[in-house]
């Protein structure tokens, strides 16, 4: 009688949380893997076709999966490279006790409660081609000839010219990434910073005791202990770039000739502009394989680089 | 000098001081400073806007504040660009996913860590893989039952495409495995002498989860509370996605097409964007501490 009644709790307490998960994520994720199978127009009942859409999403040239996944990749070496060491330096130097550091540590996080859709539409204000911020100043400079198109701009990032693998991205690309990294710093300083204030204070001080600097603290101790937060921080850097969608559709809607396009926006492309729901399935199915993948390798790296 | 005065000197520094020597100390400033003009400007720049007219904007007066405030661009923006109706729906979907993820999540935690059974752990498990699982991943089935949903005459009264449910219950969906893992960390720490006192006194596990365990969750609540609020509020791709008439409309989704509309009277469009940003940016002013704490709260386990 006791065990029932302990059952029935249990199921009734499981219940809501239960149908929810399994209803709006787990099912469908199982659906979505099925009918990543299929020619399916989302109405009829579709044609089975085992794995041709997977092939036909790395080989068709119509569309060019390969260049959304390329794209979203490029945001998250932007994100991990420069986004993430500008979080680390600001943490570090909010931890060595500077004077103002709260004031400071909210400020940095404001953006991040910003909806990406109002940065989005506040940069674009900000990069329109007449009367935008960026090309009025440099209309007032006189430096007309560093004007651009900035969102609609196919030509590469000038600056980049004779950096290899960067050479040939879009100025439209490249001003999706610098709102993005704008916007993240923050969260990631946070969840740093609050690392570094987990340091005990008994290991910085006899470190110092024993004359270390405070960059030598910060590179031999403090950077040590917070590396797991460092990895979660590169970790949703790089699922995040992979789910990439909100700037993309406010800035570039994908363009300039799919230039900017990321495979969220082809997801939502293959359903609404091809009604091709079988091939969205597949792109959600990569999705979900490939922010699982890339979080267990970037586990692996860091776990490989404690030995 | 030496060693042992390098010691002493650090020694005392160490104690009475421990900020970085003065000249170090300016250089951080400037570049601390520099960087939160970078963070600040974007949102000045905004403010100011919103309340300039088209003259201004471009050309005369572009990053001053405005010489005639111009607050009729927020009534353009209320009225004509219906941003009060937007802003009441973001606030009435959100509330409603909050609130019913919360309840799900803290009655799932209590059945997980509270309840002796053999499989909770692995009940754990398997709602923690919802905090990977991109929102992308459901778009596409719960796109097509909600079309399918839609059809069907009785049922598309409360589901289906454009009705508040249906961003409402994926939202609390999304929601769940975070306010679970909050609520977790939470409820292990309540001294299990409750539960035994209470099932001496004859509470079942119903009585005591509402009357011993609810009341002790505030914390909880707040913390889950305010991650997920900030999720739901600028949550895009499926408002975007599953919403297609102005009637249900959230924040983001009207600012976009409001911005589609007044292409080139940008007043109200920076009117929009303040409204939609303002009310996080304030309750920041007065939670900054309680905001950070639940930021770092879901992420440091995720």
């Amino acid at each position: 009688m006791k065990n029932v009644k302990k059952w029935f709790a249990i199921i009734v307490f499981l219940l809501p949380g239960l149908l929810l998960f399994i209803g709006i994520l787990i099912a469908p994720i199982a659906v979505s893997a099925y009918r990543s199978l299929f020619d399916w127009d989302g109405f009829t009942e579709g044609t089975f076709i085992w794995f041709k859409n997977y092939k036909e999403l790395f080989t068709s040239k119509s569309i060019m999966f390969g260049n959304a996944l390329k794209n979203s990749l490029i945001l998250a070496f932007f994100s991990v490279f420069v986004q993430l060491p500008i979080a680390l330096g600001l943490a570090l130097l909010l931890g060595r006790k500077i004077k103002g550091e709260k004031f400071f540590l909210s400020i940095f996080f404001m953006p991040v409660l910003i909806s990406t859709v109002v940065i989005g539409q506040l940069w674009l204000k900000i990069y329109n081609p007449d009367y935008g911020l960026i090309n009025q100043l440099l209309d007032l400079l006189h430096l007309e000839n560093l004007k651009h198109v900035w969102v609609a701009e196919v030509e590469p990032i000038g600056i980049f010219k004779n950096v290899p693998f960067l050479k040939n991205i879009p100025i439209a690309l490249g001003s999706i990434i610098v709102p993005t990294i704008w916007q993240y710093v923050g969260y990631h300083m946070l969840l740093m910073y609050a690392g570094v204030k987990g340091v005990s204070t008994d290991l910085r001080e006899a470190a110092m005791l024993d004359g270390a600097t405070a960059g030598q603290i910060d590179r031999y101790i403090v950077i040590p202990t917070i590396k797991p937060i460092i990895r979660v921080s590169v970790i949703f850097a790089v699922t995040g770039s992979l789910k990439t969608y909100d700037l993309v559709r406010i800035l570039t809607n994908g363009g300039p000739f799919q230039k900017t396009q990321v495979p969220s926006t082809l997801l939502e492309d293959m359903l609404f502009l091809r009604n091709r729901y079988g091939m969205g399935s597949t792109i959600s199915v990569m999705l979900i394989l490939l922010c699982f993948a890339f979080a267990l390798v970037i586990t692996a790296v860091f776990r490989e680089r404690d030995k | 000098m030496k060693k042992t005065d390098t010691k002493a000197v650090i020694k005392q520094e160490s104690v009475t001081e421990k900020a970085p020597k003065p000249v170090a100390q300016v250089f951080i400033w400037i570049f601390l400073i520099f960087w939160t003009l970078l963070n600040l400007f974007p949102i000045y720049f905004m403010f100011t806007f919103s309340l300039k007219s088209n003259a201004e904007i471009f050309g005369e007066n572009i990053i001053g504040l405005p010489k005639e405030w111009l607050w009729s661009n927020y009534s353009t923006a209320m009225n004509t660009g219906k941003m009060w109706l937007y802003f009441l729906n973001s606030i009435l979907v959100t509330v409603a996913a909050i609130a019913i993820s919360i309840m799900a999540g803290m009655m799932a935690t209590y059945a997980i860590t509270r309840i002796k059974w053999k499989m909770s752990k692995l009940t754990n498990a398997f709602f923690m893989l919802g905090l990977t699982i991109p929102i992308q991943a459901s778009i596409v089935p719960v796109y097509v039952i909600l079309s399918k949903a839609s059809k069907v005459p009785g049922l598309n009264m409360i589901f289906g495409l454009n009705r508040y449910t249906t961003l409402i219950i994926p939202y609390a969906a999304f929601s769940l495995s975070m306010a679970i893992l909050i609520c977790t960390g939470f409820m292990t720490e309540i001294p299990f002498d409750l539960d035994e006192a209470a099932t001496i006194d004859g509470c079942g596990f119903f009585r005591t989860f509402f009357k011993i365990i609810l009341p002790l969750m505030k914390p909880a609540v707040s913390t889950v509370g305010i991650y997920s609020f900030l999720q739901c509020w600028n949550e895009f791709m499926f408002a975007n996605v599953f919403i297609s008439d102005s009637v249900h409309r959230t924040l983001p989704v009207g600012i976009k097409e409001l911005s589609g509309q007044h292409t080139t009277n940008w007043g109200p469009i920076g009117a929009a964007l303040v409204i939609a940003t303002f009310p996080t940016l304030i309750a920041y002013l007065f939670l900054s501490k309680k905001i950070q704490a639940s930021f770092i709260a879901g992420a440091v386990k995720g």
